[in-house]
Order: structure tokens, then C-alpha cells, then sequence
């Protein structure tokens, strides 16, 4: 080795304006998003709920949340809302957590397939998930003789349908990195299975559990496809009411009034949310990276182990809950209206139904979703991006850190705030954005952006434990390898985050396929996508519109399907991901 | 510091005031201040808090060519150390140069300096040969898949190159790791605890193979480690510190027979301190070193080295049964606790009544089975028999209380 070559790579060269033009560099970063969800989010809700407050002189007018209250309608609203929230997430935790273990802590053959098979609920348009649960609960169909149709516990099951996966993956997620010998230890301390289980695993479970009740809670007191298909004229939540109040009665103010109820409920959730997913994310660090799973073993010496029980729930869920709302939507989508079987209804696809209910036929809604959806995935994935990039820094300074902790929950509000307020505002407001004389209205940017809109939380979300992940350590090594800033997150944070980036990617497009809320609002007849058009046929009459919204239904479940299903081969077994 | 060898002690007379001073001026490392601080509010603002202080105000300097270890517990600042000469860290006062330079504001990655984690932090996404030839993508291709294999061969690793990282044993992938910090030529290689993942075989091993990978590549190192067998085996000159500050350095023989201070003493596993007038070892020892010192010696304690206590006969029966303390020239009463055969000797736990000590809080130490001569210690002696012991010099020491 000789004594030159060793100065090769580097002179000691004081960089000046390197700091500064990094720090330049961060602010963009944080400015791209925060302006976007100035101008398309806050600004929207904003004006919109302003309208309930401001009176008819134009000054502030508070009355409308005595006038609301007064009637008995908003108290049952609000108390059905909550309910059914409560209920849902309950069941969803009842059922969820025996899942996790049986999914991720126990080893048996098919274990991928029934994973993904219990996810699909969860990616599923609200709309298809609706018009499923409608086809097993009416009368005639599969379960009808329950008479649950139009009941509040057909609204219940489907939002445990729905939320079941968001407890298996998030519980399961931490499950399966927690170090089993903690309970061995116990176990070998004298305690029984489930003391051990009780005292050492539960506790460790705590804050996932915590942040999976929290977001189920979230979903459930914001559902608003599932309800409004299953709920008929009888339940409704805040978040249909809104739509009813400004779409049946045109009352602005009563519908703002129950947005501000709405915000207050979801700000509340989301805090709880935020507190435990910090402890998760510290938690995550302490797991064990082996896989701890073990064969499960339902009988041993002849008597039942403690994964039977487990097990057995896991298999009914997937059976009763997953498996037979999805299989009598796919069964009868090939019923023929007339009677008997065939593909009649897929071949209606392309007309615009019965009495012409439709103005675009199925295919060609079908062409506006794969459109929008794809323009609603680039921009959710490049602002969730830079937020997930920018929140992931752990800077110095305390005011720092305190900045990164307020935007991580800034952009987490879209996951709370109605889809419908946002649809509703973007009508009111961006006729003229920021006083430009383009209206965006009818550029055909409306629906991707409202779309995009919804999706940033689950980017934000994908991607951020991923880069979290990354030990900080990986980064100072490339540095004293001589790598540049640019460099270091070209070569370690890009290859590793891409992982991720590859499921949000499905997961935004997974979203904007199924965006109904806005969507509903903001797309005109010749642009409708898929959920609208097939709330659009369920509301008619005529067998034939039924029958067509069924198999529009199994279309777009296919086609979300097959999205996530592409995702999570892009994945592979890295860590990330909360949904 | 009392310097207790007359060799040494000439060869650390250039070191004036400052512990840490290397001989030479300019070429090389100097950290001259240095102050760590955390989670303090930055100097914005006058903030209220002030944050810990890991370093306070460390001066030392490594020569071009020299392995310096810095050896001491855990949360004495050697880590943040490291870190701040790295540029890792911002330095709250002092300053960090290289050849005469100052490096504030330098960057972490124009420093030239190579850093290797306890962990070795291997990038998950490359394989074996990507992650050596991280630091050298800038050379033409053949010259990097030359130096990639060049440097494989260097830790032990021929062959290895496409092997995925997740494959390697804790032991190969700190091997890659230290080909890969050594691949751009660092001028100053920071390992940062390399070897304390591993377990002692491996680490043993593995300390030799590194002295071994840093004197072929003619590297100048600073090496962070709270094992002094460790630094002992790699350095050319040991650093002790403790609670932020720079306590001796010396060569690891010098470190070893004339600790500066008690503190440094029991951080090197000396078991037990006497005042050195009161034994016949200590007056010895400080005879040697007192030529050159006008100083009474008053404060003066002998340490009792890990090995540095012999078992030099039992006590006999009257003496046993009367139970008395005081025992003829040099030797100490004290009583078997128990012993185990390790290293070739045996070595018997006892428990003394040190002199000047109470004598009813008798010190728990290690004697070494005496060698030869008298009968009947090669199997130890039973617990509970009472046996004399004394220091020998050779594993003794004379430090300042």
C-alpha cells in the first residue's frame, strides 16, 4: 500500500454553502406537500364548513349547532355512529387478534395465500362491499331467512368485514418480530400458556392493538359506502348524513355543523392513534428480526392445544365472514334475470342498462377508474413520498423535531376528515383556485386530486416505518465511505424504501379504484368511475341493473385484486407497512 | 503519576503537561479541547437546558501509522469521541485536525475518514463485493474489482464476494465490514467497538487478524473498545478514559506496569489497594521508583494486580485455631473461600483482612496457587483453611490514591 494512495478519496475541504442549500432542499420537500394539501384539502373543508357559521349579514353565527341539536335526528345520528363504531371495532379485535396469531405466529402450509386472501376485504371498494353483503342478506339470497337486510347489524358485519385485516396485519406485523423467549421465560417460570400469554405477550401487544383499535375506530366512524348501500333509509352515520343534508336538502349549514362533530370525533381517534403508533414504531426496534413462528399443532396427546381455539375462529372468520359474502356476490353475478344462469349480466357491461340508467356504459366507467386511479396514484405516491421522507428525519434540534411530529399529524387528517366534506368543498371552492381563472372543475383533474387526497395517509403510512426502520447507522457508514449527501439517499434510503414504495403504490391505487365518497360528488355522468356507476344501478330498478351491479362489482374487486396482489409481490418480506 | 520504571519514564519525557500530547507536531490526528455535548438546545436562543456532557475537553494526538485504542467503560464518552472526529458529532469547543488542518466544518464524507460500527451496519441490499466497493464506486471498474478482491483476501474472505450479506456469520460480516471501511485507503480508519458483538474465541481471534489487516495496510486507526485484552492486542498506545476525560495514555506496557491513577488501576482489573508503606511489596516497589522523586510517598497505595497475589503456605494449626491476624514479614492471613484450576495455575478465592483495613470487612481476592517449592498446592486448599499470602511485585503496582 503505498503512502499517496491513501490520500486518494479525499482533501479536507470546508464546505460552506453545503448546509444551507441542503437545508433549502428539506424545506421544499415539506413545502410541496403542505401546499398541496393547502390548496386541495384545507382550503375545501375550510371554506365549506365556514358556510354553516356565517350568517345572513356575513358575521358569525353559532346558532346552527343549537338548532342541529335540537332535533332528535342528529342525536340518533350521532349515536348510531358511535355504536356501530364501537361495535365494529370490538368485533373487529374479538376476531383480529386470535387471527394474528394464527397468521403470522404459526407455521402451516398456505399460510401466504390465507394471508392475502384476509387482506382483500380490506382494499375492497366500499360500494362492492356494500352490494356483496346486500346479495348474501336479501330476501332469497343465502341468508336471507336471518332478515338482517337494512338492519343495523348487516352494518355492523360488514365493517367487521372490512377492518379485520387492519388488526391481523397490524397486530400480526408486530407479532411476528416479537422475541418469543420472553415467554419462554414465563413458561419456565411455572406460568400456564395463557398467564404467560396474559402477562408477558399482551402487554407486548398492547400498543399495536391500541393503534389498530384506533384506526378500525377511525374507518368504522367514517364509513360511508357500506353504510349508505346497507343502511337503507333507516341507519345512517355523521358521514352519510352529510351527504344526505347536502345532496337531498341542499342544508349547508346543518351538514357543516356535523362536520365539526366529525372532526372532533376523528381528532380524538386520531390522537390516541398517534400516541401508540410512536410507542410501536420504538417497540419494533426492540423485536428479534428471526421469524419465531412455529408449526401449529391443534391436538397433542390427545387433547386440544391452545391454538385450536385460535385456529378454529380464524377458519370460521374465513369461511362465514370473508369467504361466503364474496362467493354469493361471484355466484350470483351469473344469475340471469330472467332466471337461470349465464353470463348475461357481464354482457350488459357494455350497454348503459336497463331504461338507460347509466350515461356511460360499465367498460368505459371502467377505463374513467383505471384513468383517474392511475393519475391519483402518481400524485399520492410523490407527496405521500416526500411527507414519508421529510417526517422520517430525526433532526437535532428539539423545535425540530416538534415541526416533524405537527406535519406527521397534519397529514394524517385526510384519513379522518369525510370524504364527502372534501368532495363538497372542492365543488364550491375550486371553480376559481387562488383566484385563477381556470376552473378545475371541469378539467377532469377534480376526481384524481380528491382521489390522491385519500390515498397520501396510506403512502404516508406504507412508507414511513420502512424508512424509520433504517438504522441511521447505515447512513453515517456510506458517509465515512465518502458517499455525499445525494448519494447516501440515492444508494441506502432509495433501495430500501423502494420496497415499500412498491405497496403504496397498490395500496393508492387500490384506494382511488374505490374512492366513492368525493368521487360521488365530483364526477360528472359522462366521467363516472366504477363505484358510482354501480351505486348508480343499485339505486335503480329493474333486475337487469341489479344483476349489472353485481358483476360490475366482481370486475372491480378483480381488478383491485389483482393490483394488491402485484404490490405484495413487489414487497417481498421486508419490513413496513401498517395497513 | 508516579512513574515506578525508570525506562518508561524516560521514554515519556517529552509528554509535558498534557497526557495525550504525542511527541510530534502537524502530521497526523491532533483533538486538542474537544468538548460532546447531547440533547442540549444547540446555542440558539441561550436555552435553559444544557444536556449532558459526553466528552469534556479531551486533547490527544495519533500519529500517521499509529493504532491508538481508546479503552474504558461503557457511557464514558470514547463512543462520542470517535463520532466527533469523524464529524458525526459537533464538536461543542475544542477543535479536531488532521495534518495541521482544522476539520470544523469539514463534512463527514470529504474527511477521508473510514468509521466501522460494532454491528458492522453492511448494507442489506448489496452483496459481499457491493458492499466493499461502496467507497471506491468512482475508480474504473477492473481497478475496483481488483481492490474488492484484493482486500477479501486481506480478512480472510477470498471468494466471498457475491455472497447476499444476511448469509454471513457475525465474525464474516465485521470482516467485510473492515474490508469495506479499508477500501478507499481512509487516511484515519474510527472502530468504533468492532469486535464486542462477537463472542470471546472469535473476538480473541479476530483482534489478532485485525492488528494483522492494519499493519499490512500501514493504516492509522483510532479503535473504541471497553475490553483492555482488546486494546492491549491491537494498539500501539492505549487511551483510558473515563466520565468524558482522558485519564493516561501510554503504550499498553507502560499503561499495564505504571497505571497513573487508581482509577485506571481498577478499570485494567487490579483487585485490591494497601497503602503502600504498610507492606513489604509496596516499600519494594516504591523504592525502585523513588530516585527521581522528591516526594514522601505518604498517599501512595499498592495495587494488587489480577494475578498479583500468591498463595506462599498454609497456616499452621495453632495459628489457624488462635485465629491471629498479624502474620510474619509480608504475608497476609486470609481464608479460603474456594478455587478453581484456570490458565495452568490455580487460582484460590480468599478472603483477607488487608492491613489498614477493618478487620471486620475482610477484601474478597484472587491468590495464584504458589509455584513449586512447597508441597500440597497444586490441588488447592480446602474452604475454610486459612493459608498466607502475599503481593508479588511482578503483578504489583505503586499508584497514587
Amino acid at each position: 500500500m503505498d503512502g499517496d494512495g491513501r490520500r486518494l478519496t479525499a482533501q479536507a475541504r470546508p464546505a460552506a454553502g453545503g448546509g444551507l442549500g441542503r437545508g433549502a432542499l428539506w424545506g421544499l420537500a415539506a413545502a410541496v406537500p403542505l401546499a398541496f394539501l393547502g390548496v386541495f384539502f384545507a382550503w375545501p373543508v375550510v371554506t365549506l364548513v365556514a358556510r354553516g357559521f356565517v350568517g345572513e349579514s356575513g358575521g358569525l353565527d353559532l346558532s346552527g349547532f343549537a338548532e342541529v341539536f335540537s332535533q332528535p335526528r342528529t342525536w340518533r345520528i350521532l349515536g348510531l355512529t358511535l355504536w356501530q363504531a364501537v361495535l365494529g371495532t370490538a368485533f373487529s379485535l374479538l376476531l383480529g387478534v386470535p387471527g394474528a396469531y394464527v397468521l403470522y405466529r404459526c407455521r402451516f402450509p398456505g399460510r401466504r395465500v390465507l394471508r392475502a386472501v384476509v387482506t382483500v376485504p380490506f382494499v375492497l371498494p366500499t360500494v362492492v362491499v356494500g352490494v356483496a353483503f346486500r346479495s348474501l342478506l336479501v330476501q332469497g339470497g343465502p341468508l336471507g331467512f336471518l332478515g338482517l337486510d337494512e338492519t343495523f347489524a348487516a352494518i355492523v358485519v360488514a365493517l367487521v368485514f372490512f377492518n379485520y385485516s387492519v388488526v391481523v396485519r397490524t397486530v400480526g406485523g408486530l407479532w411476528e418480530h416479537l422475541d418469543p423467549r420472553a415467554e419462554q421465560a414465563a413458561r419456565a417460570l411455572g406460568a400456564t400458556p395463557w398467564r404467560a400469554f396474559r402477562t408477558v405477550t399482551l402487554p407486548a401487544l398492547t400498543p399495536a392493538i391500541a393503534s389498530a383499535a384506533s384506526i378500525v375506530f377511525l374507518f368504522c366512524a367514517t364509513a360511508f359506502g357500506v353504510v349508505l348501500v346497507l343502511g337503507g333509509i333507516r341507519y345512517g352515520t355523521i358521514e352519510t348524513e352529510i351527504w344526505i343534508q347536502t345532496t337531498q336538502f341542499l342544508d349547508l349549514r346543518t351538514a357543516a355543523v356535523l362536520s365539526v362533530v366529525q372532526l372532533v370525533v376523528v381528532a380524538a381517534a386520531l390522537t390516541v392513534a398517534n400516541r401508540t403508533r410512536a410507542r410501536r414504531e420504538r417497540a419494533l426496534n426492540l423485536s428479534s428480526s428471526a421469524s419465531s413462528a412455529h408449526p401449529i399443532r391443534l391436538w397433542r396427546d390427545g387433547r386440544p392445544t391452545g391454538d385450536l381455539v385460535p385456529a378454529a375462529l380464524t377458519a370460521a372468520v374465513v369461511v362465514v365472514l370473508v369467504g361466503l359474502p364474496l362467493g354469493t356476490l361471484l355466484v350470483r353475478s351469473f344469475r340471469v334475470p330472467g332466471g337461470g344462469w349465464g353470463l348475461d349480466n357481464y354482457a350488459n357491461l357494455g350497454t348503459t342498462g336497463g331504461r338507460n340508467a347509466l350515461s356511460v356504459t360499465v367498460w368505459e366507467a371502467m377505463g374513467n377508474s383505471l384513468r383517474t386511479a392511475a393519475l391519483a396514484t402518481v400524485l399520492a405516491v410523490v407527496i405521500g413520498g416526500l411527507v414519508a421522507l421529510v417526517v422520517s428525519r430525526r433532526p437535532r434540534s428539539r423545535g425540530g423535531r416538534r415541526a416533524i411530529s405537527v406535519l406527521d399529524s397534519v397529514f394524517m387528517l385526510p384519513l379522518g376528515v369525510s370524504a364527502v366534506t372534501v368532495g363538497f368543498g372542492f365543488l364550491v371552492t375550486l371553480d376559481r383556485p387562488l383566484g385563477l381563472d381556470v376552473d378545475l372543475r371541469t378539467s377532469g383533474l377534480l376526481v384524481p386530486i380528491a382521489q390522491a387526497v385519500v390515498a397520501i395517509p396510506l403512502v404516508v403510512r406504507t412508507v414511513l416505518p420502512t424508512l424509520r426502520a433504517i438504522d441511521p447507522r447505515l447512513r453515517e457508514a456510506a458517509a465515512t465511505l465518502g458517499a455525499a449527501p445525494g448519494r447516501v439517499f440515492r444508494t441506502v434510503d432509495g433501495p430500501i424504501a423502494a420496497r415499500s414504495l412498491g405497496l403504496a403504490v397498490g395500496f393508492a391505487f387500490a384506494v382511488s379504484l374505490g374512492e366513492f365518497g368525493a368521487t360521488s360528488f365530483l364526477a360528472r355522468p359522462d366521467t363516472a368511475t366504477l363505484p358510482v356507476v354501480i351505486f348508480r344501478l343499485i339505486g335503480r330498478p329493474g333486475a337487469e341493473n341489479y344483476g349489472m351491479a353485481l358483476a360490475a362489482s366482481v370486475v372491480l374487486a378483480l381488478l383491485t385484486a389483482t393490483v394488491m396482489l402485484l404490490a405484495e409481490r413487489l414487497r417481498g418480506e421486508g419490513p413496513g407497512g401498517e395497513f | 503519576m508516579v512513574q515506578t520504571d525508570p525506562a518508561p519514564a524516560a521514554h515519556a519525557a517529552p509528554q509535558d503537561a498534557r497526557p495525550g500530547t504525542a511527541p510530534r507536531d502537524g502530521a497526523g490526528l491532533a483533538v486538542r479541547d474537544v468538548v460532546v455535548r447531547y440533547g442540549g438546545r444547540g446555542g440558539r436562543g441561550g436555552g435553559t437546558d444544557p444536556g449532558t456532557t459526553a466528552v469534556a475537553g479531551v486533547t490527544l494526538d495519533v500519529a500517521p501509522g499509529e493504532v491508538l485504542a481508546l479503552l474504558g467503560p461503557s457511557g464514558c464518552g470514547k463512543s462520542s469521541l470517535l463520532r466527533a472526529v469523524a464529524g458525526l458529532e459537533p464538536v461543542a469547543a475544542g477543535s479536531v485536525t488532521w495534518d495541521g488542518r482544522d476539520l470544523a466544518g469539514v463534512p463527514v464524507h470529504r474527511r477521508g475518514f473510514g468509521l466501522m460500527f460494532q454491528e458492522g451496519q453492511l448494507f442489506p441490499h448489496r452483496d459481499v463485493a457491493g458492499n466493499v466497493a461502496y467507497g471506491i464506486a468512482g475508480l474504473p471498474r477492473a481497478e475496483r474489482d481488483a481492490r474488492v478482491t484484493e482486500l477479501l483476501d486481506v480478512v480472510g474472505l477470498a471468494g466471498y464476494g457475491r455472497r447476499a450479506v444476511a448469509t454471513l456469520s457475525g465474525g464474516e460480516r465485521q470482516r467485510v465490514a473492515l474490508a469495506r471501511s479499508l477500501a478507499p485507503r481512509p487516511r484515519l480508519l474510527l472502530l468504533d467497538e468492532p469486535l464486542s458483538a462477537l463472542d470471546r474465541g472469535l473476538r480473541e481471534r479476530l483482534a489478532l487478524d485485525l492488528r494483522e489487516a492494519l499493519r499490512a495496510t500501514g493504516t492509522t486507526a483510532v479503535f473504541v473498545t471497553h475490553d483492555h485484552d482488546e486494546a492491549f492486542t491491537v494498539a500501539d498506545r492505549v487511551a483510558v478514559m473515563d466520565a468524558g476525560r482522558l485519564l493516561q495514555v501510554a503504550s499498553p506496557e507502560d499503561l499495564w506496569r505504571a497505571p497513573a491513577s487508581r482509577r485506571v488501576a481498577e478499570f485494567l482489573g487490579y483487585q485490591a489497594f494497601v497503602p503502600a508503606e504498610l507492606s513489604a511489596a509496596g516499600r519494594s516497589l516504591d523504592r525502585r521508583g523513588a530516585d527521581n522523586s522528591a516526594y514522601d510517598g505518604s498517599d501512595e497505595l499498592l495495587a494488587i494486580g489480577p494475578r498479583g497475589l500468591r498463595v506462599v503456605g498454609t497456616s499452621g494449626a495453632s495459628d489457624a485455631q488462635g485465629g491471629s491476624a498479624s502474620s510474619g514479614a509480608g504475608t497476609w492471613v486470609a481464608t479460603v473461600v474456594g478455587s478453581v484450576f484456570r490458565r495452568g495455575a490455580a487460582e484460590i478465592t480468599v478472603d483477607v483482612v488487608l492491613p489498614g483495613a477493618d478487620p471486620g470487612s475482610p477484601a474478597r481476592l484472587v491468590a495464584l496457587a504458589g509455584t513449586g517449592g512447597s508441597g500440597g498446592a497444586d490441588e488447592g486448599p480446602e474452604p475454610g483453611a486459612r493459608v498466607h499470602v502475599a503481593p508479588d511485585p511482578a503483578g504489583c503496582a505503586v499508584v497514587r490514591g
